[in-house]
């Protein structure tokens, strides 16, 4: 278990007993990216900002942002925490999605 | 059509499911569950009895919600929600109750507790997350796996067929009832939303392709649970009152020529792979039956 759940308040009532409760949070099973073997990488081009991939990524982790190159609306991932499902790719209507393998340099990918 | 009217970019942007949750890649239950969280926003209350869903919630010290939920055991989903729905109302709290349950904890283990709920017109939203089998205790099969398909149980197929819920549901005479899937979210939203204004039992019937149970590649969840509907093998349809009404795309294919072969929908699932001709037949079989009971209450309805 790591430090931040040894130092988290434990919630009790009134008479000092602890309740089982626990807060919604990032990472209740710890950085999910570290599951992938293939991760999602966007081509800004082809993106029709239809937010598609946004609507069915079943881990929450893309955000839609200003980034596109019109100032359009595209996906962002949050690759510390994408299994690499694969969902979005296949959601895309025109392709502006791959699935490219982990074992590829970080370099090629930006 | 319920897809014209809902903007997908005016859905709210809120975290409904906390990235890093345990559930497997591709899961369907998250991705449902973000939908739920869409349509009802922070006045939704989830009651979530055991199943995938309640692993995904109860990995203390965190949860991977993001509504409030609340873990109870298997068989009492409903009537927990029951309790719950009271204490909020008497309490003057704005919110809308709902149980989030699996196959098992719905047709099998909490059917009773669901009837009783349903009989005594509970002020609750019924969800059952329908993924065919018992995933989280490794891939059993319940009353809702369909006709030949492997489960952990059932290696040479599932000789049963896949329980008629939604209509012993709407046999309780409850005001709402409808059938829902992972693969068309502004359906689901829409009939959540719906579900939200009426008052009384409200039951919702979410197909929820599996990747883990029913072998198929992750990525694949929102295709199959879309050819799954385009197959005819799930249908969207509501009964508000008791009045059945198909929705899109399921009201145009009523004309079995309309719809893609079945065999589109089973040869990407691992659980199919051995399936014999004649249990396909069955298979097809039931499908049919479905849609011929859709016809014949349209019909007595003068619908048709
Ligand atoms: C009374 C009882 N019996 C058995 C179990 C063990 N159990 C926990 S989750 C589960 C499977 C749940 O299946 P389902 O309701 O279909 O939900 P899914 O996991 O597929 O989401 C079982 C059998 C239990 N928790 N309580
Ligand atoms: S691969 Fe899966 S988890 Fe990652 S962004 Fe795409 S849909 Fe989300
Ligand atoms: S689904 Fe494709 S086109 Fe639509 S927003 Fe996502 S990347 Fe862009
Ligand atoms: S077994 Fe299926 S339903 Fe359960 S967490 Fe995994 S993908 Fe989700």
């Amino acid at each position: 278990m790591s430090s931040s759940t040894t130092e988290r308040k434990l919630v009790v009532d009134r008479r000092g007993h602890f309740l089982p409760l626990s807060p919604s949070e990032v990472g209740s099973a710890g950085k999910t990216g570290s599951w992938r073997t293939e991760r999602p990488v966007l081509s800004p081009e082809k993106c029709t900002s239809c937010y598609l991939c946004w609507l069915y990524c079943p881990d929450d982790v893309i955000t839609m942002e200003p980034r596109g190159p019109e100032g359009n609306e595209i996906p962002v991932i949050d690759y510390e925490y994408c299994k690499g499902c694969g969902i979005c790719v296949d959601v895309c209507p025109v392709n502006a999605l791959s699935m490219i393998s982990e074992e590829e340099p970080i370099e090629i990918q930006r | 059509m319920i897809e014209m009217a809902l903007n997908i970019k005016s859905l709210p942007k809120k975290k409904y499911v906390m990235p890093g949750h345990a559930a497997c890649p591709g899961c369907p239950e998250t991705i449902g569950f973000r939908h739920l969280g869409m349509a009802l926003g922070d006045k939704a209350v989830t009651v979530i009895p055991a199943g995938c869903s309640a692993v995904i919630q109860g990995l203390w010290p965190k949860q991977g919600w993001g509504l409030p939920a609340l873990n109870i055991v298997f068989a009492a989903g409903a009537a927990t929600a029951s309790g719950l729905a009271r204490a909020l109302e008497r309490r003057g709290v704005d919110a809308h109750v709902v149980v989030w349950a699996g196959d098992g904890g719905t047709a099998d283990i909490g059917l009773q507790s669901l009837s009783g709920a349903a009989e005594r017109g509970e002020n609750i939203i019924y969800v059952c997350v329908d993924n065919e089998a018992y995933m989280n205790t490794g891939i059993q099969r319940s009353s809702l796996t369909p006709h030949g398909a492997w489960t952990t149980t059932t290696h040479r197929g599932n000789p049963g067929t896949k329980k008629p819920i939604p209509q012993i549901v709407a046999a309780h005479r409850v005001p709402y009832v409808a059938t829902a899937s992972i693969g068309y979210p502004w359906d689901f939203i829409a009939k959540l939303r719906k579900a939200a204004k009426i008052r009384g039992f409200k039951y919702i019937h979410l197909h929820a392709p599996c990747p883990v149970g029913w072998r198929f590649d992750a990525g694949l969840t929102g295709k199959i649970a879309k050819l799954a509907v385009e197959t005819g093998a799930w249908i969207l349809y509501e009964y508000e009152n008791g009045k059945l009404k198909l929705n899109p795309p399921s009201n145009r294919l009523l004309d079995p020529s309309k719809r893609k072969p079945i065999e589109e929908y089973i040869k990407l699932q691992g659980r199919f792979r051995n399936i014999s001709p004649e249990s396909l037949e069955v298979l097809k079989r039931d499908i049919d039956r479905n849609w011929e009971e859709i016809r014949t209450a349209l019909r007595a309805q003068g619908d048709l």
